[in-house]
């Protein structure tokens, strides 16, 4: 009797070890109030319906809201590593906040994902084993469009984005693979909601084509003015200001724009097909850029901890390294810095039916990594 | 810089600047009847650009999204009155300050939980949209030259409401001496109540007619206040006629200096620094003219004794 309590003990003791290794507490830290909400929501909702798909319920997932802000998103993070005691953390939308937080968090050896913001300071100089971007590097879809600028065979672009670091990313990652005259370079002022001034500037330039990257609220004030103002230039931009969230909100002047980006929903590949289903099935409502990065993030989490326990933090590493999960994009690979090597894919915004969305027509940046890497050194 | 692009930009600035008009107002009225500084005028603002967008939506007309804009501020803001502004009248600033972002916190998640986060549509009417050319051959949106027109006419009849109307007379009269005309059997509370509304409607119609031309999303009415209050301080505190010269004032120096100070430093920098440099001072460029404005005339440019 007493040989079979002991007997029972250790079964539970067993099983309750082998489910705390394999299991995992995420802290997710990310906006879901305030004008950026759309983006975090996304975001987090594509990454419970990936851990929600996998039916495991081992995987606590510890969500809180970071208003934009990033002094809220240090106190979050320090709670999740502190008193939470998180082992991994993900969400963060903004590269200022992913800036405030992603360091000190890495530095006291949790794992964090990032699902969307990839400033170059953590590609570089500042990259960090237990940091890996499952979106892209800032500069990324920003160098598409000025690969696709020069494939389209413009000659003098007019180029603009706030004034602020991930704007500079912007026309630097655009200047990069463009190969043209530039007919004009406009920093705005980040927040700003009138472009009348800018667009009368693009109007008497001469140019033959316009980028812009002006994310959120910005971007939808830009293209509906733009519309309204009888410039018909060429109009090339990143995803951000043509994503699912906002473009029903820009309405018929966004038709017809190109813009670049890693996923669209149209890919042709079978996770991709049955994420888009399974989204639109969960939520009411067609997936985002934001979303599918959501959706990612949470399936190299899962994949890594198939493959190894989050507590053995050498072999948790490799795992996430591996990148052994069928992405929504295709094929997916982390470089050396731990950041994605991806096909960014070409655009054009639709309508179907009554809704606004993208098709893919093209290839921009096939296999492209980011110009940063070779300054990490892990 | 050609001239035809100049008389452009002036035109641009003098729309952002009626605009700013249609905000400030109301926020200068509050203050000089009642003495409140009302951090949550921008959230009427939005309040309105999404009644618009929400009516546009249901019904397809922009007219009747306008006319829903102005009733849904005006009775957002009577309600707000009523319920929460009228216990702070007798209280310092700070207790408002706190009070009135308190407010801006609610009815911005409140309006999130009603509309979801995503940023909604709201476009301009189809018999405006579009550009017109104007004499000289300017090529201009014809919606925006609305806008300088509505902004100028709301300016014309608020002059006259103040100036030839018993309610205006009420309404100085409060700004002079609150307890006088309360004892002349003047029911004070129910002015209150009147020219927040009225603040309110016109915040509102702003959001409205500006929220057809950019996003309408949670959030938007606070960038806008900042420079409403910009607006408010350079045209003296409680003087709509300083509302309407600071906010043309600021409209022109913030649509100017943002195309005219790179050009000018491009005079004597390569390109991209004098981009740089010239938009991180056009950015500024209202806030420098607030600081000259305030020290040439402490008090505003057209303060009400």
């Amino acid at each position: 009797m007493k040989l079979k309590t002991l007997l029972a003990a250790a079964c539970v003791a067993a099983v309750g070890s082998a489910a705390m290794a394999d299991g995992a507490k995420v802290g997710m830290i990310t906006t879901l109030s305030g004008g950026g909400a759309g983006l975090g929501i996304d975001v987090r909702d594509g990454f419970l319906l990936a851990i929600k798909q996998s039916g495991r319920d081992d995987i606590e997932v510890v969500i809180e809201d970071d208003q934009r802000k990033p002094e809220v998103a240090v106190q979050l993070a320090d709670k999740m590593i502190q008193s939470e005691n998180v082992d991994v953390l993900t969400g963060i939308i903004w590269s200022n906040l992913a800036m405030a937080v992603v360091p000190a968090a890495t530095a006291q050896g949790k794992f964090y994902l990032s699902p969307n913001a990839g400033p170059s300071a953590l590609a570089g100089q500042g990259c960090h084993p237990n940091y890996f971007n499952v979106a892209w590097q800032n500069d990324n879809l920003h160098e598409a469009a000025g690969a696709y600028a020069t494939q389209a065979g413009y000659k003098n672009s007019f180029i603009l984005a706030p004034n602020y670091p991930a704007g500079q990313d912007a026309l630097t990652g655009y200047k990069r693979f463009y190969e043209g005259e530039l007919a004009g370079e406009i920093y705005t002022k980040l927040g700003q909601t009138d472009y009348a001034a800018e667009i009368a500037q693009i109007r008497a330039s001469g140019a033959d084509s316009v980028f812009f990257f002006l994310p959120g609220g910005m971007g939808i004030s830009f293209l509906k003015q733009y519309a309204d103002s009888g410039v018909d230039l060429p109009v090339v931009g990143p995803a951000f200001s043509f994503d699912q969230g906002i473009l029903q909100a820009v309405g018929d002047a966004a038709l017809g724009v190109v813009n670049t980006s890693q996923w669209n929903k149209d890919l042709d590949n079978p996770a991709n097909v049955a994420f888009v289903e399974a989204f639109q099935a969960e939520y009411g409502r067609l997936p985002s850029l934001y979303a599918s990065q959501g959706f990612d993030t949470a399936n190299l989490l899962i994949s890594a901890l198939d493959a190894a326990s989050v507590s053995d933090a050498d072999g948790f590493r490799d795992a996430l390294r591996a990148a052994n999960f069928d992405s929504v994009r295709g094929d997916f690979a982390f470089g050396p810095n731990h950041h994605p090597i991806q096909d960014i894919y070409v655009r054009e915004v639709i309508k179907e039916g009554d809704v606004f969305t993208n098709k893919i027509i093209g290839t921009g940046l096939e296999n492209h990594s980011d110009a940063y890497a070779a300054d990490c050194k892990m | 810089m050609s001239a035809l692009l100049l008389a452009e930009q002036i035109l641009n600035g003098l729309q952002f600047g009626v605009m700013l008009f249609l905000m400030a107002a109301g926020l200068t009225l509050i203050f000089g009847v009642m003495g409140l500084i009302n951090l949550a005028h921008g959230s009427l603002y939005m309040i309105g650009a999404f009644a618009a967008a929400g009516v546009a939506a249901a019904t397809g007309s922009f007219m009747l999204a306008l006319m829903a804009s102005l009733a849904a501020a005006a009775a957002a803001g009577a309600i707000i009155e009523v319920v929460v502004i009228r216990r702070l009248y007798a209280r310092d600033h700070l207790d408002q300050v706190l009070a009135t972002f308190a407010l801006i916190l609610i009815l911005s998640e409140a309006t999130r939980w009603a509309f979801g986060s995503f940023p909604l549509y709201l476009d301009v009417p189809d018999a405006l949209s579009g550009p017109v050319v104007l004499p000289g051959g300017i090529e201009y949106p014809a919606y925006r030259l609305a806008l300088i027109g509505i902004g100028l006419v709301v300016a014309v009849g608020l002059f006259l409401l103040i100036a030839r109307t018993r309610i205006g007379m009420q309404i100085r009269a409060g700004e002079a001496d609150r307890e006088m005309i309360a004892a002349l059997g003047v029911d004070i509370g129910r002015l209150y109540t009147l020219v927040f509304a009225l603040g309110a409607a016109l915040a509102g119609g702003a959001g409205a007619l500006v929220g057809a031309i950019q996003s309408v999303q949670v959030g938007m009415g606070e960038p806008v206040l900042i420079l409403a209050f910009v607006v408010i301080v350079i045209g003296g505190i409680g003087s709509v006629k300083g509302a309407l010269v600071g906010a043309i004032l600021v409209g022109l120096t913030d649509t100017l200096g943002r195309t005219l100070l790179p050009v000018l430093f491009g005079a004597f920098l390569d390109p991209s620094q004098a981009t740089a440099v010239g938009s991180a001072l056009a950015s500024m460029s209202i806030y420098i003219l607030m600081a000259i404005v305030l020290v040439l005339r402490p008090t505003g440019l057209f303060r009400v004794a």
